[in-house]
């Protein structure tokens, strides 16, 4: 990774008194860039504080459904919309599901559809990015005038017209999302590159002699490491609410799977009877969103310390 | 300025060209207007290909696109699969979403600037921070469980309580549709009655809304801040109200203003979610509709609709930007 040494962090050479031990040139312990950005998110307490959570959140909806003795869609005559207790901590459904392995099961499909939309937009968007702002003219306006027109209809519009069709799967709705997602990000991802091209280091690693594919691998590509990280965390969080507004409508994901979204609608005729299997679900997305912003936050200060007020 | 106006609506009609090819691709490729023939198993094959001729379905595709264009250019939108017109039920259900949006985003903008200038002035206070978490927390919440959670507490616990606290068998929230359809009553109450529909909905999609415009906010009032003319005002000694409205504030609207005419284009495809948990039959109701029987003219008028909406929202956005900012007009 290729980064101008920190000039700031250096200290200039201080008197140092005879007889104390060897000389020392610094006086601050050298740090790598990266050390520095993990510094940086770890001094922001409300970002680690959600990325405990998250985690917590990620393991227990990805793996909790192995330890959980109720399983997924297996009904109970003998515990009807039973409200919550020791034995059903999130209570039982109409046909006597318990809701806690409902509501892992949900939340599992949720973040896998989310997390696919991550990792498949992110790696569309960087790719277009990366090109239309790197070799500009004609490859810059053809892809950006698509990056436009995708622009031009409402995503949620989009989702519904390409779902109805196309979600077959979670891994269907992942993809549909993803297709519907990349635009925007593009172009951020376009706008870093067009100003770090110009910068003196890749004037001399052209100097130098390497190719483009190199320049744009091993120089652009980590420097804009940090808008993409931050992008990829919000694409996370908007992917989980278009998963959850397209299972409510109908076209995300089908029965007899379930994800958190689609618990909602289920639960939406019952908040009186049932408001159990209602909120929960509900405040599950809005926990999984809400960290992920404030990672992204956090991410983005951590990145960027010209933005935030916090020295590390 | 008026150079500019025109060549910005003569770069729009290729966009918008662009746009309709790209929206009857998806469209075609998601839709599948024989698929309720098909299920029937008393229709033989031979009407639905009379079927599929009748749509043109069995020409290629560019020429099929050819077609459409030049009926919807004619503003002939075609007719739905119950063969009803589609333009008169578009531009019905357009006013009627509009009734819902016009509210929803004045009152978000207010909001929003509001909330906005206030933390940015006061930056790290608990002010600031409480408006900074109200906005992540609307920004994470899915609008459908908002609105649900709306309808609930405001719409049914609050209505109740007032009814048991004043002994009058009335409502005054509604939590569906769009008014009360057998209504008798003098012209004040037909007012309230509309008005008492328009209330959850209105609160749902401005939240959301207000939550993306306040953050905005926050973040171009606080450059402002920090700039040096501000300080100059300052040490000129102007009254500190005068700077921050004068100097700062005017200042500060001019990025919102872009985003807010761009955000009143997106809007119509935004509601979908809030009109269905409202059952206010608008835009987005429509468009679930025709998405669950795959009906394609329906898709098609709808999504050009709300392009030309986006076309032309950018466009205001970007005369507006020229008009406030005179030093974009040059570019």
């Amino acid at each position: 990774m290729v980064t101008p040494p920190d000039v700031s962090l250096v200290t200039p050479e201080l008197p140092v008194s005879v007889g104390t031990g060897p000389e020392r040139e610094f006086t601050v312990k050298a740090r790598t860039q990266t050390q520095l950005i993990v510094r940086r998110f770890f001094a922001h307490k409300l970002a680690v504080g959600s990325l405990v959570v998250f985690v917590l959140i990620l393991v227990v909806s990805l793996l909790g459904q192995r330890f959980w003795k109720y399983k997924y869609g297996v009904v109970n005559p003998d515990a009807l919309s039973e409200a919550p207790s020791w034995e059903h901590p999130l209570g039982t459904g109409d046909l006597g599901e318990d809701g806690l392995a409902q509501m892992l099961r949900g939340a599992q499909r949720s973040i896998q559809i989310a997390l696919l939309v991550m990792v498949l937009q992110t790696a569309m968007a960087t790719l277009v990015g990366a090109m239309s702002g790197y070799f500009r003219g004609w490859v810059d306006s053809g892809l950006m005038r698509l990056v436009d027109l995708l622009l031009t209809l409402p995503a949620l519009a989009l989702l519904i017209v390409l779902a109805s069709r196309f979600n077959a799967g979670w891994v269907g709705v992942a993809f549909v999302i993803a297709f519907v997602g990349w635009a925007a990000d593009s172009r951020v991802v376009r706008g870093v590159f067009l100003s770090l091209r110009e910068k003196e280091y890749i004037e001399a690693a052209r100097a130098l002699g390497a190719k483009d594919r190199r320049i744009i691998v091993r120089h652009l590509l980590p420097n804009s490491l940090g808008v993409i990280i931050v992008n990829a965390t919000l694409a996370l969080a908007i992917a989980i609410l278009f998963e959850a507004a397209l299972s409510y409508l109908g076209f995300g994901v089908q029965a007899p799977e379930t994800s958190l979204g689609k618990l909602i609608a289920d639960a939406q005729g019952a908040v009186d009877t049932r408001p159990w299997l209602f909120y929960f679900p509900g405040l599950v997305i809005i926990m999984i969103v809400l960290t992920v912003n404030f990672i992204g936050d956090g991410l983005r200060d951590a990145f960027d310390p010209t933005q935030t007020r916090v020295r590390a | 300025m008026i150079v500019f106006i025109v060549r910005r609506l003569l770069i729009s009609v290729p966009v918008l060209i662009a746009s309709a090819m790209l929206v009857f691709l998806m469209v075609s490729a998601a839709g599948d207007p024989l698929a309720p023939l098909r299920a029937n198993p008393n229709i033989s094959q031979d009407a639905i290909d009379a079927r599929r001729h009748d749509l043109n379905l069995d020409k290629p595709l560019p020429q099929r696109f050819g077609i459409w264009a030049a009926n919807f250019v004619k503003g002939d939108f075609g007719n739905d699969l119950a063969g009803r017109p589609v333009k008169p039920q578009l531009f019905s259900r357009l006013g009627m979403t509009v009734r819902l949006v016009l509210v929803s985003q004045i009152l978000a903008l207010v909001l929003a600037v509001v909330a906005g200038v206030f933390a940015a002035v006061r930056q790290y206070s608990i002010g600031d921070y409480i408006v900074t978490f109200t906005g992540f927390l609307f920004i994470s919440i899915p609008v459908f469980w908002f609105a649900a959670v709306l309808k609930e507490w405001v719409g049914i616990r609050l209505n109740n309580g007032l009814d048991s606290l004043f002994h009058t068998d009335r409502r005054f929230v509604f939590t569906i549709g769009d008014k009360t359809p057998d209504f008798s009553g003098n012209a004040w109450d037909r007012i309230s009655d509309y008005a008492g529909h328009l209330v959850l909905p209105t609160l749902a999609l401005a939240a959301v809304t207000y939550a993306a415009w306040s953050r905005f906010q926050r973040a171009s009032m606080l450059e402002v801040l920090n700039s040096d003319y501000m300080r100059l005002a300052q040490a000129k000694g102007l009254p500190r109200r005068r700077v921050l409205v004068r100097h700062g504030l005017r200042t500060a609207l001019i990025p919102l203003t872009t985003v807010v005419a761009i955000n009143v284009g997106l809007i119509i495809g935004g509601v979908v979610v809030t009109e269905s948990v409202f059952g206010w039959h608008g835009m987005g109701e429509m468009l679930v509709q025709a998405a669950t029987t795959r009906d394609v003219n329906v898709m098609l008028g709808w999504l050009m609709l709300s392009a030309v909406a986006v076309i032309l929202a950018n466009l205001v956005a970007d005369i507006l930007y020229a008009y406030l900012d005179p030093r974009i007009r040059r570019t």
